[in-house]
């Protein structure tokens, strides 16, 4: 298992999750929002690629557009 | 340097603000002689529009061409039942003036477009983002980019709101942190999300307070980070932003 923070909570997770893996878990539509990873963003299409590792720093913030 | 010294009405109208650290009449006469133009006088452009009004910001612009609805009263504070048909500029420039005479609001009754834009933006010292679909944030946010105009960001959608300044530049501009508008575009009408009325309350007021800080010069605005509001569990978010190297607006060709 590795543990690493997802919008400043910390959560355990299996080792090779990806990012679209942590998502899909979430119940998060991956077109629905951005993601931030240790401070770098990723491009969208690259997620499915990326493999989490213990003590990354994951932001996942909504597409929020209405007023 | 001023255009007029404060009447003794003002200086009892703002002695609140007046007497807080890094105000006094210089702040004061800051907002005086500041233009801030609120893009969409709906849920957002309400709050922030009155409560920069009776801060004392001497020119607001307001840019909407609809007119106001049963179902917009939920949460535009600055209508009432009576104004219900009746063009959105027209009530807010009648509610603002009755709050604050001395201030003029400028009415831009229009939908705004790539061909008016740049003409409307370009009259003002700081814009408040206050519309309510993902193309004219597009069109805001690049033009305000191009202009060197500050952009303060406020959405909200279902129970989420978000909240972020950009100084061209200088911070992540509005296309580091959404690249491309979502797939599903309608994803975030408050029309398909629904909306409470304290949501975007409290985002729009939020961007008048970083609006009134960034022509007073005081404090941290929320650039270089994003926050976030979820109105379920009453909790902000704090999150640091960075540049995107590949930003299709503002980064290294
Ligand atoms: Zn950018």
């Amino acid at each position: 298992m590795i543990v690493i923070t997802v919008n400043g909570k910390q959560e355990e997770l299996p080792e090779s999750t990806s990012i679209t893996d942590l998502l899909i878990k979430y119940g998060v539509k991956p077109e629905t929002v951005v993601v931030e990873l240790n401070y770098e963003i990723p491009e969208r299409q690259s997620w499915a690629d990326i493999k989490l590792v213990n003590e990354d720093h994951l932001e996942i913030v909504k597409f929020i557009g209405g007023g | 340097m001023y255009s007029q010294e404060l009447t003794d009405n003002n200086m009892l109208r703002y002695t609140r603000q007046l007497v807080l650290d890094g105000f006094g009449p210089e702040g004061q006469n800051k907002l005086k002689m500041a233009k801030v133009l609120i893009v969409g006088a709906g849920g957002l452009g309400s709050p922030a529009s009155i409560y920069l009004a009776a801060a004392g910001v001497g020119t607001i612009g307001i840019v909407d061409y609809d007119t106001v609805s049963y179902s917009n009263l939920n949460r535009q504070i600055a209508y009432s039942t009576e104004d219900i048909g009746r063009y959105k500029t027209d009530c807010s420039e009648k509610q603002l003036t009755r709050l604050n005479p001395d201030i003029e609001i400028i009415k831009h009754s229009l939908k705004l477009s790539a061909d008016n834009v740049r003409e409307i933006l370009v009259a003002y010292d700081v814009i408040i983002d206050a519309t309510d679909n993902f193309p004219t944030r597009y069109l805001v946010s690049d033009t305000a980019y191009f202009l060197k105009k500050p952009v303060i960001e406020g959405a909200v959608a279902g129970y989420d709101g978000i909240l972020m300044t950009i100084i061209p530049d200088k911070t992540p501009c509005y296309r580091c942190l959404y690249p491309t508008p979502p797939e599903d575009i309608a994803l975030n009408s408050t029309e398909e999300t629904g909306v409470l009325g304290m949501l975007p309350g409290i985002i729009g007021t939020m961007q008048a307070l970083e609006a009134v800080k960034l022509i007073i010069g005081i404090g941290q605005t929320v650039s270089g980070r994003i926050i976030t509001f979820d109105a379920i569990s009453s909790s902000f978010r704090d999150i640091s932003w960075k540049r995107r190297k590949d930003c299709p607006l503002c980064g290294k060709k």
